[in-house]
């Protein structure tokens, strides 16, 4: 009990990293497992949903301005998604790919910065939820607990929407026969766009949620990229249990891991991943049908 | 009736109670077959008889649930198909397994360096002056030594075909097996695929899968017959066509059926 | 019609590039060794991608190694330049050896996490050794001498043709593997590493062959960055360069060598040298360079030259290059 009491700050940090990185980084995850597309831009699209909570919010404002402001943050996701899946639709090679997403993420990154700067610019909570709370015996930020929440919520819905209705069953049959799909009628192209506009939404949202923890700053974008590329890999892409075991994982070691072991604390990302990687590089929950959009 | 004496080491493939099982589905059940040195073999059967997982099997994609596979004397079953094909086991494949990008040369000189050159050589040679002419030879084989610089992308069907088997035969194997080479083919182009197989040296053992039944009964001289993964019936070619069991795997019902092997005009059949 | 022939073309390149300290000035001379250093980092990148197959993002390490090991002995043993380049490319290709052997078992998007991996830990592995200078980097790197008992060589126009020499030889010895039977093997499993295997080659070896001499190769342009900038430091390793240097491949055109070499150059350029002009906008054009890369040069800079029926285009860039595993 003495060791869980002396480190159950580092933990809950960790779920709460792990919340945000998951929201980031199921988008990611997605639109790899349906669309086949490797999107570099993932990065950039979440650090401009921060930079939204940036513009739009004043230190204690309340949770109703909060709310605009992730509405605000959803729809740019939704219209960068959208945008980036006609781009990419055209252009089929991964390699390819990654040329055209990191170019879109550079040139996004530089237009942040001329617009807001290259300091550090820092993203209010809403004043209701900027308390503390009394969590045996420790005092806990409130907003990181909501934030838990949100993305439990968040793997939900997305659970339900995939399994449980009909938009989620087109989707799914999108992914494993784009061809019945047309035949049926269905503008496959609509899904996909559809599926990468949602993805970069919650990237979007995700940013703007992670501003109160993280900040907006020139940079950030590479760092949540990575971040979101080794959630997904180590999940398995493509899968959304696997991207919520990644985020965690992924949440524990940078927080937890980096308390316990100081010294090796740069190593403890990367080498995990390498680690899981090797062992099983599937990931660890691979998604259970056919992955890709191409037949 | 094939009129050479069989002996038992004769026999360059030996297949025992071959068996494959997917929890409650069983593709292939208890084949067992035994293939002469020089054997021109054909392995026919209705859809899903199980006649590509026995051939993946062979190949070693595929690992069995139990059974022996016993090539020239050795038991292969444990064995990767990168030790059966050096063993001299190489297969063509449905779904023409080529090197796109490459030109139609360098497709089989990278087999004929495999076997007979030195492909981890980080530097040209002299020497693969004689790879490419003993390549060059395989492609003038197969008909293709024309289109040799010219990349796999703009050959048709046809010669992609053709070009596997130049690739195959720069293998030097001492079995083949050919896994219906002729889907997809036009009427010519596999009357010139059947020429081809016909040419080949009787030191090239041959066993294909196939479900155009013109070309088994013009190349095969022995024939086995799948259905629901079990082996129905095998012989020469004129045995299995009468065989009633075989026209009722293929048709379902005997009774008041046209017999489903018309007798196939004289002049047709290939003299050997 | 007259038919440019690729070896003269080659050679004027040369003595133009040869020719550079003569009419260029002490800063621009050395922005072309620097171009030089991680055009020849790109080629190694290109034997593994375009010629192999493996996209990878972790040759940075192996530049790193070359580059601290030449930076030590320069500092501890000897200042012999070519004292220096063979240590350098030998260690990295033993660090290659050593984490190629586990790397090459896996393929695509792993394969790339992977070397992601390589190439990240290294990059914290030189910030965190204080023995190489930690985060400060590795400095007092002296002057290099060409032979034993010679006069240290100071003036960038003479160790940009150091620099100029390295590269040239790389590069050479890329061509010379990719027109061997190594170099088709390459290929083979680039294009059908089933139909590589079928035929009864060994795919594991070939794919450790190649990446033992892409760091060999890497590990000599790591010698050949310190010797022009005398200075090595952690943040030389860092992500962005492998991204861009993965991406000048495919700029260039993955699989002809030549072609990322070309991709390179533009693309330190653009980032570096135009962004002179317009201030803090490198990056910015670099991506709009990118973007119009993608639906202008289909082939990339490589595919521009007219085809010839036998010569074969570079790694088809439409196909999808990497397969998820699983």
């Amino acid at each position: 009990m003495g060791w869980l009491d002396a480190n159950l700050i580092s933990i809950l940090n960790g779920v709460a990293l792990a919340a945000l990185l998951f929201m980031i980084a199921v988008g990611l995850s997605l639109v790899f497992g349906t669309m086949d597309v490797l999107n570099l831009a993932h990065g950039a699209i979440s650090l401009a949903g921060a930079y939204v909570g940036v513009a739009m919010l004043d230190p204690g404002g309340g949770l109703g301005d909060f709310l605009v402001a992730v509405l605000a943050a959803a729809a740019l996701g939704l219209v960068l998604g959208a945008a980036l899946a006609t781009m990419t639709s055209v252009v089929t090679s991964h390699l390819r790919q990654a040329l055209l997403t990191l170019g879109i993420a550079l040139i996004a990154a530089a237009v942040l910065t001329e617009i807001f700067g290259a300091d550090v610019e820092s993203v209010p909570a809403p004043s209701g939820l900027a308390g503390s709370v009394d969590l045996l015996g420790k005092q806990y930020p409130l907003y990181r607990l909501v934030v838990i929440g949100i993305a439990v919520l968040i793997a939900l819905v997305l659970y339900v929407v995939l399994e449980r209705t009909s938009v989620g069953a087109i989707v799914r049959a999108t992914v494993a026969d784009r061809g019945m799909v047309e035949a049926l009628g269905i503008r496959s192209s609509l899904v996909l766009a559809g599926v990468f506009g949602f993805g970069a939404a919650l990237a979007s949202v995700g940013g703007l949620l992670a501003g109160p923890v993280l900040g907006a700053q020139p940079g950030l974008d590479n760092t949540v990229l990575l971040l979101a590329l080794v959630v997904v890999v180590i999940g398995g892409l493509g899968s959304i249990r696997g991207a919520l075991l990644g985020a965690l994982l992924v949440g524990q070691v940078q927080t937890l891991g980096v308390s316990l072991l100081p010294e090796q604390a740069s190593f403890l990302l990367f080498g995990a991943m390498a680690l899981v990687l090797l062992l099983r590089p599937q990931g660890l929950l691979p998604a259970r049908t056919a992955t890709g959009a191409h037949s | 009736m094939s009129l050479r004496t069989h002996h038992a080491n004769d026999d360059l493939l030996v297949v025992e109670n071959l068996t494959l099982r997917y929890g409650a589905l069983t593709a292939v059940d208890d084949v067992s077959l035994r293939i002469a040195s020089g054997a021109r073999h054909a392995l026919i059967g209705p859809n899903g008889a199980g006649k590509s997982s026995f051939f993946s099997m062979l190949g070693g994609a595929t690992s069995p649930t139990s059974g022996r596979i016993v090539f020239g004397g050795e038991d292969i079953v444990s064995h990767d198909e990168v030790q059966r094909a050096r063993a001299g086991l190489v297969r063509t494949y449905q779904h023409s397994s080529l090197f796109t990008g490459l030109s139609v040369l360098d497709n089989v000189r990278i087999a004929v360096e495999r076997v007979s050159g030195h492909p981890l050589r980080p530097w040209p040679s002299r020497a693969d002056r004689r790879i490419t002419s003993a390549a060059e030879e395989h492609l003038a084989h197969v008909g293709l030594v024309d289109r040799r610089d010219q990349l796999v992308s703009s050959l048709s069907h046809g010669e992609r075909r053709q070009l596997e088997v130049a690739l195959v035969l720069a293998c030097e194997p001492r079995l083949v097996l050919f896994d219906e080479p002729t889907a997809g083919m036009s009427a010519a182009e596999t009357h010139r695929f059947a020429e081809l197989v016909e040419s080949l040296p009787r030191a090239v053992t041959t066993v294909i899968v196939e479900h155009d039944l013109d070309v088994v009964f013009r190349l095969a001289d022995r024939i086995s017959v799948l259905a629901a993964g079990r082996l129905i019936a095998e012989g020469s070619p004129e045995h299995v066509k009468a065989d009633p069991v075989v026209n009722e795997a293929y048709l379902g019902d005997s009774n008041d059926r046209e017999p489903l092997f018309l007798d196939t005009p004289a002049d047709v059949r290939t003299a050997r | 019609m007259t038919k440019v022939r690729a070896p003269l073309a080659a050679a004027l390149l040369l003595v133009a590039l040869a020719s550079l300290p003569f009419v260029l000035a002490p800063y621009p001379i050395s922005l072309a060794a620097r171009i030089l250093a991680f055009a020849l980092l790109v080629v190694s990148v290109d034997v593994l991608t375009g010629l192999t197959g493996l996209p990878s993002l972790g040759q940075i390490a192996y530049f790193g190694v070359g580059a601290y090991t030449a930076g030590m002995v320069g500092i501890h043993v000897t200042s012999n330049v070519l004292v220096q380049l063979v240590a350098g490319a030998a260690l990295a290709a033993m660090v290659a050896l050593l984490t190629g052997a586990v790397a090459v078992r896996t393929s695509g998007i792993v394969f790339l996490m992977v070397t992601l991996a390589i190439g990240e830990l290294t990059h914290r592995l030189a910030d965190g050794l204080d023995a190489v200078g930690g985060s400060n980097g590795l400095a007092g790197i002296p002057a290099i001498t060409v032979y034993p008992g010679g006069e240290p060589i100071i003036l960038a126009g003479y160790t940009y043709w150091w620099v100029l020499t390295v590269f040239v030889l790389g590069f050479l010895l890329a061509v010379l593997v990719s027109r061997s039977p190594l170099g088709r093997a390459m290929r083979g499993v680039r294009e059908a590493e089933p139909r590589l295997a079928a035929i009864g080659q060994r795919t594991y070896t070939i794919k450790l062959a190649a990446y033992v001499f892409a760091g060999a190769i890497a590990g000599a342009a790591g010698t050949a960055w310190t010797v022009q900038a005398r200075f090595v430091s952690p943040g030389d390793l860092a992500f962005s360069v492998s991204a861009i240097a993965l991406l000048s491949v495919v700029l260039g055109g993955a699989g002809s060598l030549w072609g990322p070499v070309i991709g390179a150059s533009v693309v330190i350029l653009v980032r570096d040298w135009v962004s002179g002009y317009l201030p803090g906008q490198g990056e910015l054009m670099l991506g709009a360079l990118f973007v119009l890369a993608v639906y202008l040069l289909p082939r990339g800079i490589a595919g521009l030259r007219p085809p010839r029926r036998d010569r074969p285009s570079p790694a088809q860039q439409e196909q999808p290059a990497m397969e998820v595993v699983g």
